[in-house]
């Protein structure tokens, strides 16, 4: 797709950040040691990019869809994982804030966030409730001018390094399934707060993902975010733009899938030539490289449609999420099968990209969930 | 206070280099990019506008489309940008691209606490000499090879880098400084740099905008006004494939020494 | 008579500057006056040396005659002593407007150019920055192109009674070469690349006869803009790998003495003109050398202009991180050793015999100039 100068300029800016910053060395120590890296977060935050997409009077860049796809996809092809670092506060971070939070709200919670000084985390999943959201247990109870929760988040993504949360609770038992909802900022550390271990993940290491413990921690009421009782309806809303967020890290990882292994298969020699001569090999690169561009349009164009504020723009985030995620994981397989047994050994980088791969079809709504978004809106 | 900051734009030769049939180059085929030094000399004139706020004006000599670089730099935090350009500057050698920009900066008005930053050389040509030469036009004193600037009201300290160590020089402004890579790291752009880029102003300079200018003469100017001319371009002869050096060990290592010392590579 | 550039009838004589610093002659101002006597030959024109400095340095001047040159005009003066862009401009350009000589050669070192670009522009005259390679002649000219360059010689018609000076240098990184002239001014002005010109053999009784011709500085406080604070001399420190102009490589052929192994790495480097050690991932493994020096897909690309793999076998990892250097030589003991695919020079052989003959041969060679 032929983009303006200015998201070109963009583009090579973002990529220009990734392939100077996100070194080698970096790379293999966070998939080594996990943990989370504050020096790249806080070059990442020195330039705007956590704020990339939240609007400029509260400290942010003002950027819109495509040039938060745009930074998902650049920093994704180089490192999958750092470009999650810069995402969290422009989707699902900062999303559910932007969706309802009033302007006091507003001024005190994302604006720390869009400067990368405080870090900000969505807490919905529960270890009974995953795609099933309503399903939830977390309890908030009405006492004076505070709410009382309590409970347990799990898989929450950068819970051990987070600032504030924004955890979903119900405040109505009466009500059943999606309905008594209710949405929180939880300042993490409120008594009553504590993160679970790091999970041990089979990819995207490096950003610590962890349960989130509520016992008795008292929330203030005016930092219940959105209306009462319907904030599961919100939070519905607001998945839209991290699941375009996960469609373009998707479209990045695959476009480094791909010139991973363009570059074996031509230095990589067997019965005295390239492999790259052999059309086994060669067919399979132009498999790829088509279903990358395929993808590349389709998420541009929710980008657009999404920025245009099109109706049918949620259920396209949806199409491009499930189409990408799992291009990627076709694409990743391949790139290993085009390195032979080198590909599966942590030298090349395609193991690791293989590995960060698998998460693209999970989080943020499975496949199976994008796919019932998607048929929904054409039966209903 | 103005720092000016002279940027070309240049073809990428880190990558493969595309030369035509006739030993020229192949600028078609290649990408452009800021000259390396150049962004350093941007980079420092922006320090200095960070912390003593300064207006800083990115100039360049180039056909039109060089005002998509002139648009990246304000994106990385210039005030506005110019552009020379035109048919009759076209050819030129350091000589006459110095007079010409020479000329367009004493249009656009060099005061007495203004500077002028280069990068001290680009990579296509790699001359070194434009930086030096447009001081010389506009009888300004220059530093060449700053690693580091120190400034003090109008008075400047700078480290210019020698092979074997450096020089702590004093200069008064107005000046010019050629800037090498290690005087910094550029910075990114941002997003929000990048969304307002477009609307700052650029201003064109063309053979007309500057015909009444002393320095600009038509007989001195392009490829015509150019002391220097090209005699022949060629093309070195392509790497062959590698060779096995025979013979006893000693004699393998004496073909080897001759080979590098024909090379200029010892 | 007023000064023109222009009028290049009234030009003689081949020039070179010679820098020196702290009182000293610099290598480059042999190298330049070596050349500059075989071009001075080629013209049939006297070779001069133009020396600048403080109080004394006439004494080093005769030395320049040992290396050809048939005459040195020194101009001494407290303010010469060490350099400065103005008063080194304004001396030179004061002394060439007087003699008008037809060539000056100016070493390219960060002084050289510095100073060639502004004596050019308060001239008017063209300038040819670090030149490789310098002809007056029209058959040694043709006959360089014979030897370095892709050209068909015998099928392009050249104007063989061409005087200008000839000077050839790389462009657009080495990718293309150029010569350039400057037929309608004069000077014709050439900084050189330092260590490119072959230094002649010194003469004792050319140095005696050569003559001294002493220059007067004219400076005034309104000439000098700028000035030195101080001097430091300091030895650059170690740059990185991945901006490393050499790299010496070690691999798993060091094995059985890994501490010489890179000892010869680190002298060899010296040698080559000064690099940084780099190793192949058997090695850092071993723990023979730090995870940073290792080059290949795992560690550092790098891009030297000189890359030597002593005892690597070049497995495909390690070939991705260094074959795109300019030139590659590999010493290993096994002649079907990969790493000889990518190699422009090979040698079999044992590294610890093969690298003390190469430094030994590399320092030789470099004496000899």
């Amino acid at each position: 797709m032929i983009l303006s100068d200015k998201y070109e300029l963009m583009r090579k800016n973002f990529r220009n950040f990734a392939e100077t910053e996100f070194t080698t060395e970096l790379q293999e120590q966070l998939d080594r040691e996990g943990g989370f890296n504050w020096e790249i977060w806080n070059k990442m935050a020195k330039y705007g990019f956590a704020g990339i997409k939240l609007p400029v009077e509260y400290g942010g860049q003002g950027g819109d869809s495509l040039a938060y796809v745009l930074m998902n996809e650049e920093f994704s092809r180089v490192c999958p994982v750092l470009a999650i670092y810069a995402n969290t506060p422009n989707s699902l971070g900062g999303g559910p804030l932007l969706a309802c939070g009033t302007k006091e709200q507003l001024k005190k919670y994302i604006t720390p966030v869009a400067k990368g000084e405080k870090q900000i985390v969505f807490a919905l999943t529960e270890p009974g409730a995953g795609s099933d959201g309503g399903s939830m247990t977390t309890r908030a109870q009405e006492d004076g001018d505070y709410y009382i929760l309590n409970g347990r988040k799990c898989f929450i993504s950068g819970a051990p390094i987070a600032d504030y949360a924004v955890v979903y609770a119900r405040t109505n038992p009466n009500l059943k399934g999606a309905k008594g909802i209710s949405m929180f900022i939880v300042d993490m550390k409120l008594p009553g707060v504590s993160c679970g271990k790091s999970e041990l993940k089979m990819g995207i290491n490096g950003y610590p993902t962890s349960d989130i413990v509520f016992e008795n921690v008292r929330v203030h009421k005016s930092d219940l975010l959105g209306p009462l009782d319907k904030g599961y309806a919100v939070a519905m809303k607001t998945l839209d733009g991290g699941r375009l967020g996960v469609a373009a890290q998707s479209l990045g990882l695959a476009q480094g899938c791909l010139e991973e292994s363009i570059k074996y298969a031509k230095e990589r020699k067997q019965f005295g030539k390239p492999i790259s001569y052999n059309q086994g090999i060669s067919f399979m690169l132009a498999d790829m490289a088509t279903e990358i561009e395929a993808a590349r349009c389709l998420i541009y164009n929710t980008a657009m449609a999404k920025d245009a504020g099109d109706k049918n723009a949620s259920t396209m985030c949806s199409m491009a999420k499930y189409y990408a995620s799992e291009m990627a994981n076709r694409i990743a397989g391949k790139a290993i099968q085009i390195h032979g047994g080198y590909g599966f050994i942590k030298d090349y980088k395609v193991e690791r990209l293989y590995r960060d791969a698998r998460v693209m079809t999970l989080y943020e709504g499975t496949s199976q969930v994008q796919q019932i978004v998607i048929s929904r809106s054409l039966l209903k | 206070m103005r720092i000016f900051v002279c940027v070309k734009q240049v073809p990428d030769t880190s990558g493969k280099v595309a030369v035509n049939e006739d030993g020229t180059l192949n600028r078609a085929s290649m990408l452009t990019i800021i000259n390396p030094d150049d962004l350093s000399a941007m980079e420092a004139a922006l320090e200095l506008k960070d912390t003593l706020g300064c207006q800083v004006t990115a100039v360049t000599m180039g056909p039109p489309p060089a005002e998509g670089m002139l648009r990246e730099l304000i994106a990385m935090g210039a005030d506005d940008g110019v552009l020379i350009s035109g048919r009759e500057f076209g050819g030129s050698d350091t000589f006459a691209t110095s007079q010409i920009i020479a000329g367009a900066l004493h249009n656009l008005g060099v005061g007495p606490e203004d500077m002028i930053f280069c990068g001290r050389q680009a990579i296509d040509g790699d001359t070194a000499q434009v930086g030096p030469q447009i001081a010389e036009k506009l009888e300004i004193p220059q530093v060449t090879y700053a690693a580091k600037i120190e400034k003090e009201g109008n008075v400047l300290k700078i480290r210019r880098m020698l092979e074997d160590g450096y020089m702590t020089v004093r200069v008064q402004t107005p000046c010019l400084i050629t800037c090498i890579k290690e005087l910094n790291s550029p910075r990114y752009l941002t997003v929000k740099g990048i969304l307002e880029c477009y609307d700052k102003p650029i201003r064109v300079l063309d053979y007309n905008a500057l015909k009444d200018e002393p320095l600009i003469d038509p007989t001195t100017i392009g490829l015509k006004g150019s002391p220097t001319n090209i005699f022949r371009s060629f093309t070195p002869p392509q790497k062959g494939a590698g060779q096995m050096l025979g013979g006893t060990e000693e004699e393998a290592v004496g073909q080897l020494v001759s080979q590098l010392a024909k090379r200029h590579m010892i | 008579m007023a000064f023109n550039s222009a009028e290049i009838n009234e030009f003689n004589d081949i020039w070179v500057f010679c820098e020196q610093r702290e009182g000293k002659l610099m290598d480059t101002d042999f190298e330049l006056i070596s050349e500059g006597r075989k071009l001075a030959d080629e013209r049939g024109a006297k070779l001069v040396g133009l020396l600048l400095g403080g109080e004394g340095i006439e004494s080093t001047a005769k030395e320049l005659g040992g290396y050809g040159a048939d005459k040195v005009i020194v101009c001494e003066a407290p303010a010469l002593e060490i350099y400065t862009t103005d008063a080194y401009t304004k001396v030179i350009c004061d002394i060439v407007m007087e003699k008008k000589p037809e060539v000056l050669l100016i070493g390219a070192s960060n002084i050289g150019r510095d100073l060639g670009p502004r004596v050019a522009a308060r001239l008017h005259t063209g300038l040819t920055a670090d030149c490789t390679h310098l002809d007056i002649d029209m058959d040694k000219y043709v006959q360089f192109l014979r030897e370095s360059s892709t050209i068909d010689v015998d099928s392009v018609k050249f104007k063989m009674e061409d005087t200008n000076l000839k000077m050839t240098r790389p462009a657009f990184g080495g990718h293309l070469m150029a010569t350039i002239i400057c037929p309608r001014f004069r000077p014709c002005m050439s900084t050189v690349r330092p260590g490119v010109m072959k230094k002649a053999a010194f003469d004792e009784t050319k140095a005696e006869a050569c003559e001294i011709e002493k220059a007067a500085a004219v400076l005034s406080e309104a000439d000098l803009k700028t000035k030195v604070l101080e001097v430091v001399k300091e030895t650059r420190k170690m740059v990185d790998l991945i901006g490393a102009e050499i790299v010496v490589a070690v691999g798993r052929g060091i094995s059985k003495d890994p501490e010489k192994g890179v000892k010869l790495a680190e002298e060899l480097a010296e040698a080559l003109g000064g690099g940084v050690v780099g190793a192949s991932r058997a090695v850092t493994d071993a723990g023979w050398l730090t995870a940073d020096h290792q080059v290949g897909q795992t560690g550092k690309t790098v891009h030297p202009r000189i890359y030597v793999a002593l005892g690597i076998s070049g497995a495909i990892q390690h070939k991705a991180g260094m074959q795109d250097s300019e030139v590659i030589i590999a010493v290993d003991s096994n002649e079907t050793a990969p790493i000889f695919e990518v190699a422009d020079y090979g040698i079999t052989g044992d590294l610890f015999t093969v690298v003390p003959l190469m430094i030994q041969q590399i320092k030789e060679a470099r004496g000899a100039r």
